[in-house]
C-alpha cells in the first residue's frame, strides 16, 4: 500500500525521467560506439574497445572538410539571418507601417511549412534561374529559413523592453546613434544572442534543405547521410560525441556565468 | 524589476517636433529596416512557392524543356499514384505527435514543478542532444533497435512484438524496417519541439492556483484536469504543431529506419526531385502537401482557439 502511494505520488517524476532517458539513449549509444572497432563497414554492432578513431578524428577522407564547410556556412548564415532578422524585429515592435499582417504571415509561413516543401520550391527556382548549386545556394537557403526564428527570438526581447529607458537616454542628451549603441543594443543583446544561437544550430544541423540545394557540395550532415548508405566510419561518432560534450560544457559555463552575474547584481 | 513595471504610467513624453526633413526620414525607417529581410523572404521563399505552383501545371521533358500547359491532370495522377504515401505521412506524423505529447508532458511538468534545483540540469539535458547532428542520433536507433539486440529481445520475451505484429506495426521478430521504428524515430526527433513550448506555458502557471484548487478539496487528478491542463493549452497547441508539421514532411526517419513499405510523401518528393527528375509531379506532390498542412493547421488553430502561436 505504501509502495502504491509512493508510486502514485511520484508517477509523473518517473514518467518524466523515462522520457529523459528516451531522449538521451541515442547520445549514450553514439558515445559508446565511438570507442568501437567495427569489423565491417557499418558501426551498428559492438565488437571491441578501441580508441583508434579518437586519435585520428579526421582519418576518413572528406569528413573534416565537410565539417569545416558546415561551420563556415553556419557562421555566415547566422550572421546574415541575425542581421536581417533583428532589423525586421525592431521594425515590427517599434514602428507602425502598412501591410503589417502580410509581413507577419510572410515571417510565420516558413516556420509553418514542412522543410521538404521549401527545399523543393527553392530548388525549382534555382533550376529555373540556371544557378550553379553549391556553397552560395546553400547559404541563401539557410539564411532564408533561419530568418524567421531570429525574428521571433529578438521580437520577444524587444517587446519586453521598457521604452522609457531610451527616452531617458535621450533626455540626457544622447544622440540617436549613441542611444541605440549604449542603451537599446545592450538590452536587446540576450534576444539577439538567442536568435543567433538558434540560427547557428539550425543551419549547422540542417539536412533536408541542404540535400536539395547543395548540388555535389558535401556539408557535415550530407557526409553522415552518405556514410549511412555506404558504411559509417567510427569517426562520425567521435565528432558527434565531441559536439555533445562541447555543447554541454558551453551551456553549463554560460549558466554559471549568468548565476554569478545575477548574484553580483543582487 | 517589479518596481519599474508597477510604477504608475508616466505622462506621455512631450511630442518633440523634429525638423521636417528628419520626420520624413523617420517615417521611412520601418520600411528600410524591413526591406532587406523581406526581400530575402520574397525572393527565396514566396517566389519559389509560386514557381513551384507553375511547374506543377507544366508538361514537357528534361531534354525539350517544360511549358505551362495548365495540365492539372498531374495533380490527379500524383494523388492516385501516391495516396498511400500521403495517408502514411499523416498517420505516422499524427502517431508521433500523440506519442510526443504523452511522453513530453510528464517531462515538461517535471521540469516546471517538481525538479527544484535539478531544473537547469534537466533543461540542459533536453537541449544538448540538439547539438549532435540529428542524423547521427537517428542512426543510433539502428543500433538500439537492431535485430537480436537487447531491446528487441526484451520485447520478444514480453510478447509485445506479437501484439504489435498483429496490429501491423511490426513484422516478425523485427522492429527495424517497420512502421514502429519510423514512428519511434519521428517521436524521438521532434520530442524537444513538444517539450519546450509545453514547459514555457506550464512554467507561467501561478503555483498559487494549485494551492487554491487543493484548498477547495480538489483531488490532484481533478486539479490537473480542471486547472493545469487547460492553462497549458497554448503549449499543447504550439507543441503539437511544431511536431506534426515537420514530421509530416520528414523522409529521413523513413529512409534510415524504415523500408520501402514505410515510404512517406517526403521520400517520394525527394526521389522525384533528385533521382527521377520528374519535376511537375514532384512540384504537384509538394504543393498538395503544403495545401494539406495549411488546411489542417488552420482548422486545428480555429478549433483550439489560440491565435498567438509565435
Amino acid at each position: 500500500m505504501t509502495f502504491v502511494n509512493w508510486l502514485k505520488r511520484h508517477l509523473v517524476v518517473l514518467a518524466g525521467l523515462f522520457t529523459l532517458a528516451y531522449l538521451l539513449l541515442p547520445n549514450v549509444v553514439v558515445t559508446v560506439f565511438s570507442f568501437n572497432n567495427p569489423k565491417g563497414r557499418f558501426n551498428y554492432t559492438w565488437q571491441e574497445f578501441s580508441t583508434e578513431a579518437w586519435k585520428d578524428p579526421c582519418g576518413v577522407s572528406g569528413l573534416c572538410t565537410s565539417l569545416s564547410l558546415s561551420l563556415q556556412i553556419a557562421l555566415w548564415a547566422t550572421l546574415g539571418a541575425t542581421l536581417l532578422g533583428t532589423m525586421i524585429a525592431f521594425a515590427l515592435v517599434r514602428y507602425r507601417f502598412r501591410a503589417r499582417g502580410a509581413v507577419n504571415s510572410l515571417i510565420f509561413l516558413p516556420m509553418a511549412m514542412p522543410e521538404v516543401v521549401m527545399a523543393a520550391s527553392l530548388l525549382t527556382l534555382f533550376l529555373n534561374m540556371g544557378a550553379q548549386l553549391g556553397f552560395w545556394t546553400i547559404l541563401i537557403a539557410h539564411i532564408m529559413f533561419c530568418l524567421s526564428f531570429v525574428v521571433v527570438a529578438v521580437k520577444a526581447r524587444v517587446m519586453s523592453m521598457d521604452p522609457r529607458l531610451e527616452q531617458a537616454a535621450q533626455d540626457l542628451y544622447a544622440g540617436p546613434v549613441q542611444t541605440f549603441l549604449r542603451v537599446t543594443l545592450p538590452i536587446a543583446a540576450p534576444g539577439i544572442a538567442a536568435g543567433a544561437l538558434l540560427a547557428f544550430a539550425l543551419s549547422f544541423d540542417d539536412f533536408i534543405i541542404t540535400n536539395f540545394n547543395a548540388g555535389s557540395t558535401v556539408t557535415f550532415p550530407m557526409f553522415v547521410w552518405g556514410s549511412a548508405q555506404r558504411g559509417t566510419p567510427v569517426q562520425v561518432n567521435v565528432i558527434g560525441t565531441a559536439m555533445f560534450v562541447i555543447a554541454v560544457l558551453l551551456v553549463v559555463a554560460s549558466l554559471l556565468i549568468g548565476n554569478r552575474r545575477s548574484r553580483q547584481k543582487a | 524589476m517589479t518596481t519599474v513595471t508597477e510604477a504608475p504610467p508616466l505622462a506621455p513624453a512631450p511630442e518633440t517636433k523634429p525638423p521636417r526633413q528628419a520626420r520624413k526620414r523617420g517615417r521611412w525607417t520601418p520600411y528600410w529596416l524591413l526591406l532587406p529581410g523581406l526581400l530575402w523572404l520574397v525572393v527565396f521563399f514566396a517566389l519559389p512557392v509560386i514557381y513551384q505552383a507553375s511547374t506543377s501545371v507544366q508538361t514537357g521533358s528534361l531534354e525539350e524543356g517544360y511549358k505551362v500547359t495548365w495540365h492539372f491532370a498531374t495533380y490527379w495522377d500524383a494523388l492516385s499514384e501516391y495516396w498511400p504515401q500521403f495517408v502514411r505521412s499523416v498517420l505516422y506524423a499524427a502517431s508521433a505527435t500523440v506519442l510526443c505529447l504523452l511522453l513530453g508532458y510528464p517531462l515538461a511538468y517535471l521540469i516546471a514543478f517538481r525538479a527544484g534545483r535539478w531544473r537547469n540540469l534537466i533543461m540542459i539535458l533536453v537541449i544538448a542532444p540538439f547539438f549532435t547532428s540529428f542524423l547521427i542520433r537517428t542512426l543510433a536507433w539502428k543500433t538500439i533497435l537492431a535485430d537480436g539486440g537487447p531491446v528487441v529481445d526484451a520485447l520478444n520475451t514480453l510478447h509485445v512484438l506479437d501484439v504489435t505484429a498483429w496490429l501491423g506495426w511490426t513484422a516478425g521478430d523485427r522492429v527495424l524496417a517497420t512502421p514502429l521504428a519510423v514512428v519511434c524515430g519521428l517521436t524521438y526527433n521532434f520530442l524537444p519541439f513538444m517539450i519546450l513550448p509545453l514547459y514555457t506555458s506550464l512554467e507561467r502557471i501561478d503555483p498559487r492556483l494549485h494551492e487554491a484548487a487543493n484548498d477547495l478539496y480538489a483531488k490532484p487528478s481533478t486539479t490537473f484536469r480542471r486547472v493545469t491542463f487547460p492553462l497549458s493549452m497554448p503549449g499543447v497547441v504550439s507543441g503539437t504543431l511544431l511536431t506534426f508539421i515537420p514530421a509530416s514532411g520528414d523522409y529521413i526517419n523513413s529512409d534510415l529506419l524504415g523500408s520501402t513499405d514505410t515510404r512517406m510523401v517526403g521520400n517520394v518528393i525527394q526521389s522525384q526531385f533528385l533521382r527521377i527528375l520528374d519535376y511537375p509531379t514532384a512540384a504537384a506532390l509538394s504543393f498538395i502537401l503544403m495545401a494539406a498542412i495549411l488546411v489542417i493547421v488552420t482548422l486545428y488553430i480555429r478549433k483550439s482557439g489560440t491565435e498567438d502561436l509565435v
